[in-house]
């Protein structure tokens, strides 16, 4: 018994690596990866690679704050280094944007299996709810959210959580009607298997297919809404460096110093284009085999 | 196709309802919450109470909301804190201005996603199919504010063709023809790709289908097949997708409008939100929900004028 585990484990890690392996055959995917992987790398060893402290004051620079030996991107309005503040900041994102998905998944992933497998009451109450929530503009439900409970990164994830959630509670509904018609599920509830261990053990590994490149996309789209909050100033409250925020405080001044909104712009697309191409890749790898 | 219509237009109804009421609770249940709101952060306790009892917050909440619903229905939208002015004298005119943009952006889009998800669409998996993919993935994932600062450096600073800020003045250095590219232009770029995806799927699907099969094998011209057979079938499942886009272009404008300053819809909700300004607040979010649950129904009633095959339930 014991033994078969152990082949059964060693056989879904080689799995795994098979499919890396697969990504290595789409270049699309790759530089995704590649990307994403790239910015990883940035903020897990941020206090070593920012040269100075992402929110001192250099008033010196204030009067020339275009780039030079010294700070390599320019310094901002307040003579803060941009090159440190892109790379705190890309911490503050990839902090938020991992944790509020996840948030998103388990909320969603929940309602979902409980709508999809008892239907009834519960079903139409549920998806009752889904529907309302998804007849706000998303952007407009994020203002009305933060102007509700305030801005802080909690109350991000809180807004990140009620626009992600309906969507996600829709497709793991949809994947769970399938299922829960289909012969192993009749298997666990004759084998009198409760509720909760069909819907968790049996039902919810069968969704990973479609929602792991939806995942990739959301954290994409979660990294966008973040920065489009930190831009309307609903984000994170100052100083502490988020890149829609730096665009933000300086935009205003774009027609003189350009490069204090560029660098930051540049650094969240990248990151986006690097979630989306990973997703293409890897619904390209899925839908191999 | 008659009582599909009148059950969506009774869900319409209950939808309503029920996203007042939410508003309601959120900004108006705790009766202390307008009052101190409107007399700012230095006001007395006893300031606060003498407001709230003028102006008949200490009634039960039922009650209220019911007196704001009327209100509402009766067309008085409130005051606005913000703007100083009954809501009525700013909203209109705002949502017009971003009507503006929108129906530019709507028919730049629908065009454009046709043709390049069509052309994408038609031999999956072919050069073209790939670089008008990645070139969408990659418009898509660039969030409005940084293509706005993108396009900005470009033609506002180093070229100097376009104007940074679109604030409809005509008395200045710009024409309004001109204040309205880059908003365009933003809105286009985001929208676009995943318009283009979505058609390009529906175009991949449709291309496999046992007619496309049979027109090809009964000797057709790839241009007949492709637009006198697929194209109409690719135009019924991507007509949902291409409706729904209003609904991102009137209320998803929000960072696109706060970037070049346009006094539309959502700069004003994003304005009067960030001021506390709550009669502003509910009354567009009114409005822009049932914008988008009436899109939706035109969504689903054309998909039924297209597709007579699908029956309701």
């Amino acid at each position: 018994m014991v033994q078969a585990e152990q082949a059964l484990k060693v056989k879904s890690s080689g799995r795994f690596w098979r499919r890396l392996k697969l990504l290595t055959e789409s270049p699309i995917g790759l530089a995704g990866a590649v990307l994403v992987l790239f910015w990883v790398f940035v903020a897990i060893f941020a206090p070593w690679l920012a040269p100075y402290d992402p929110n001192a004051n250099n008033y010196e620079a204030l009067a020339d704050p275009l780039p030079n030996d010294m700070f390599l991107l320019g310094t901002d309005n307040q003579g803060r280094d941009i090159l440190s503040r892109i790379i705190w900041g890309s911490r503050t994102v990839l902090i938020v944007a991992p944790i509020a998905t996840f948030c998103a998944y388990v909320v969603g992933c929940t309602l979902g299996l409980l709508s999809g497998y008892y239907r009834g009451w519960v079903d139409a109450v549920i998806s009752r709810l889904t529907d309302i929530l998804l007849s706000f503009p998303a952007i407009v439900l994020y203002i009305l959210i933060i102007m509700r409970l305030g801005p802080s990164a909690i109350n991000v994830i809180v807004a990140v959580i009620f626009v992600a959630s309906p969507q996600i509670i829709r497709i793991v509904r949809g994947i769970t009607l399938e299922q829960r018609e289909l012969d192993y599920v009749t298997a666990a509830k004759m084998r009198g298997e409760s509720a909760i261990y069909i819907m968790l053990v049996e039902i919810l590994p069968n969704t990973r297919g479609p929602l792991i490149v939806d995942s990739c996309l959301r954290m994409g789209y979660t990294t966008i809404q973040i920065g489009v909050l930190g831009f309307l100033g609903l984000g994170l409250p100052p100083p502490d460096p988020d890149w829609g925020g730096m665009v933000q405080e300086t935009y205003g001044m774009m027609s003189t110093w350009p490069h204090m909104s560029l660098y930051p712009a540049i650094a969240i697309s990248s990151l986006v284009v690097g979630f989306s191409l990973l997703a293409d890749g890897l619904r390209e790898i899925s839908l191999r085999d | 196709m008659g009582a599909f219509a009148a059950r969506r237009l009774a869900a319409l109804i209950i939808t309503m309802m029920v996203v007042s009421m939410l508003i309601f609770a959120a900004f108006e249940w705790t009766p202390g919450q307008v009052a101190s709101k409107m007399l700012g952060p230095f006001a007395t306790p006893e300031q606060v109470e003498l407001l709230t009892e003028q102006m008949g917050l200490n009634r039960p909440a039922p009650v209220r909301y019911i007196e704001w619903v009327g209100n509402v229905l009766r067309g008085d939208l409130g005051y606005s804190t913000y703007f100083k002015t009954d809501v009525n004298n700013i909203i209109w005119d705002r949502l017009g201005n971003t009507l503006l943009l929108a129906s530019i952006a709507f028919a730049i889009i629908v065009p454009c996603s046709i043709i390049f998800g069509v052309a994408a669409g038609m031999r999956e998996g072919s050069k073209l199919d790939r670089s008008i993919s990645v070139l969408s993935i990659v418009t898509t994932s660039v969030p409005e504010f940084a293509s706005g600062v993108f396009l900005a450096t470009i033609f506002v600073i180093i070229l100097g063709w376009l104007p940074g800020a679109s604030t409809l003045e005509s008395g200045g250095d710009w024409s309004i023809a001109s204040q309205l590219v880059l908003p365009v232009a933003v809105m286009v770029l985001f929208d676009l790709g995943y318009v283009v995806r979505m058609v390009r799927a529906a175009m991949v699907d449709v291309m496999m289908k046992p007619y496309i099969r049979t027109a090809v094998l009964k000797g057709l011209s790839f241009r007949k097949v492709v637009l006198g057979h697929a194209l109409r079938n690719a135009m019924v499942v991507s007509l949902t997708v291409i409706l729904l886009q209003i609904n991102y272009l009137i209320a998803g404008v929000v960072v696109v409008e706060t970037i070049f300053a346009y006094p539309g819809f959502g700069h004003m909700i994003l304005e009067s939100a960030l001021s506390k300004d709550t009669a502003t607040v509910e009354a567009a979010t009114l409005i822009i929900v049932l914008i988008v649950v009436v899109t939706q129904i035109a969504g689903d009633l054309g998909y039924m004028w297209l597709n007579p095959r699908i029956r309701f339930k």
